[in-house]
């Protein structure tokens, strides 16, 4: 475990219990995931039972407890993205990259996830990679996009 | 409620608000919820996740009542809802009763076997459910009593819930053998529909993937409690572990 790289984490805050979702995120964004030892130590520093940690990285769709790759991938499945033709924009990216949603390809630069709503219904069918938002997306500029974040 | 120190002695004043239940008029203490109010005058509401020792967190929604003046009436979680000045409540309305058998009938969904959930369901004359089961073995009726009772009584909260429905569950933390848990078996005892796994074998206590020996009386030599147990009273209370190494029959 990278002690210094937690400490910097950590030191940004008092260290109350309602620190905890922002400590998680820091530790997401840094690591891209949530490993379990740091958490541990989350746990003592903000004087949080572990069981209140796994509860939350388990139900927010931000956290993982597993490595993600080093882009994000999220397909808009909301009402409106669905029926624009989000399920086929989802097929093309799962298709493309050889991965289901909810999983990260071998090279672990791609994790692929289905979202709710990206509240850009007017843009619909929507995909966000990383923090950038592809709207009116069509299946065929999939490749072309996804080369933009390849190397 | 108001707290009035006297000489020595402490008095509970404790303001009272009139509120209508099934349209007769009673009092009730201001903060008590609306089920208590209502149990505490004899009225009947089902619960299933409520425990009178524990918060309430209105996970069941069987409690549910309507409130309000008509056609502005809504339904609330009675076990969260606390008692109001000239509130309208109704306890066995068309509506709540409505909402009650589709609750029970979403129960009856997730844990068909689930006894208590069978006889509640058939008191409402319930007996199958037009929604889909996942799991026909599932019991767990996610009513969160042991997290509350491990947590709030125990105080170690080596449970909680993970994950989100449809996925979720009770669990330890990283589902592994949970490193707080002190073996007291107060998540069992409280479980409703006797859900979580538990044996007693031998002198050792298996739950939550852990082995928790028991620790004999020094007297009369009867299993007390785990030894992890009485080390977490020891520690809580300050005394010597070893005054709990005899059981009571014996002290
Ligand atoms: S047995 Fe463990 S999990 Fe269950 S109430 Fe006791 S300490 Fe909590």
């Amino acid at each position: 475990m990278d002690q210094e790289r937690l400490d910097t984490i950590l030191s940004r805050y008092e260290g109350d219990a309602a620190d905890l979702i922002p400590v998680l995120q820091d530790i997401q964004d840094q690591y891209s995931y949530l490993p379990k030892d740091e958490l541990k130590v989350v746990a003592q520093k903000l004087n949080v039972p572990l069981t209140r940690i796994f509860s939350v990285a388990t139900f927010y769709k931000m956290f993982s407890l597993i490595p993600k790759g080093r882009h994000q991938i999220r397909v808009c499945l909301g009402t409106t993205c669905h029926l624009r033709g989000g399920p086929r924009l989802m097929e093309s990216f799962s298709h493309r990259l050889g991965v289901e949603p909810g999983y990260t390809t071998k090279d672990m630069q791609f994790s692929l996830e289905t979202v709710g709503c990206l509240g850009s219904c007017a843009q619909a069918p929507v995909a966000m990679i990383d923090d950038k938002y592809f709207g009116r997306l069509a299946t065929d500029k999939v490749p072309k996009i996804l080369k933009l974040y390849k190397n | 409620m108001v707290w009035k120190i006297t000489d020595e002695t402490f008095e509970t004043i404790t303001e009272e608000v009139i509120l209508s239940i099934d349209g007769i008029s009673l009092r009730a203490p201001q903060g008590q919820s609306l089920l208590m109010a209502a149990r505490h005058h004899g009225f009947d509401i089902p619960t299933l996740c409520h425990h009178s020792d524990l918060p309430s967190e209105g996970n069941c929604r069987l409690c549910l009542v309507e409130i309000g003046e008509h056609p502005r009436t809504r339904l609330v979680n009675s076990c969260t809802y606390p008692v109001e000045a000239g509130l309208l409540v109704q306890t066995a309305s068309e509506k709540v009763l409505q909402g009650r058998r589709m609750v029970l009938e979403l129960l009856l969904a997730r844990c068909p076997k689930a006894k208590i959930v069978q006889d509640l369901a058939a008191q409402m004359g319930i007996y199958e459910s037009r929604f889909k089961t996942d799991d026909p073995e599932e019991l767990c009726i996610l009513c969160g009593l042991c997290v509350r009772a491990c947590r709030e009584v125990v105080g170690v909260s080596a449970i909680s819930m993970a994950h989100r429905t449809p996925g979720k569950l009770v669990a330890t933390p990283f589902l592994e053998a949970a490193e707080a848990c002190i073996g007291c078996g107060s998540c069992a005892f409280i479980c409703p529909t006797g859900v979580i796994p538990y044996t007693e074998k031998d002198g050792v206590r298996t739950i939550w993937g852990r082995d928790f020996p028991l620790q004999p009386c020094n007297v009369c030599g009867n299993f007390i409690a785990p030894t992890a147990q009485l080390e977490h009273w020891a520690k809580i209370t300050g005394d010597p572990v070893e005054h709990y190494f005899v059981c009571k029959d014996c002290r």
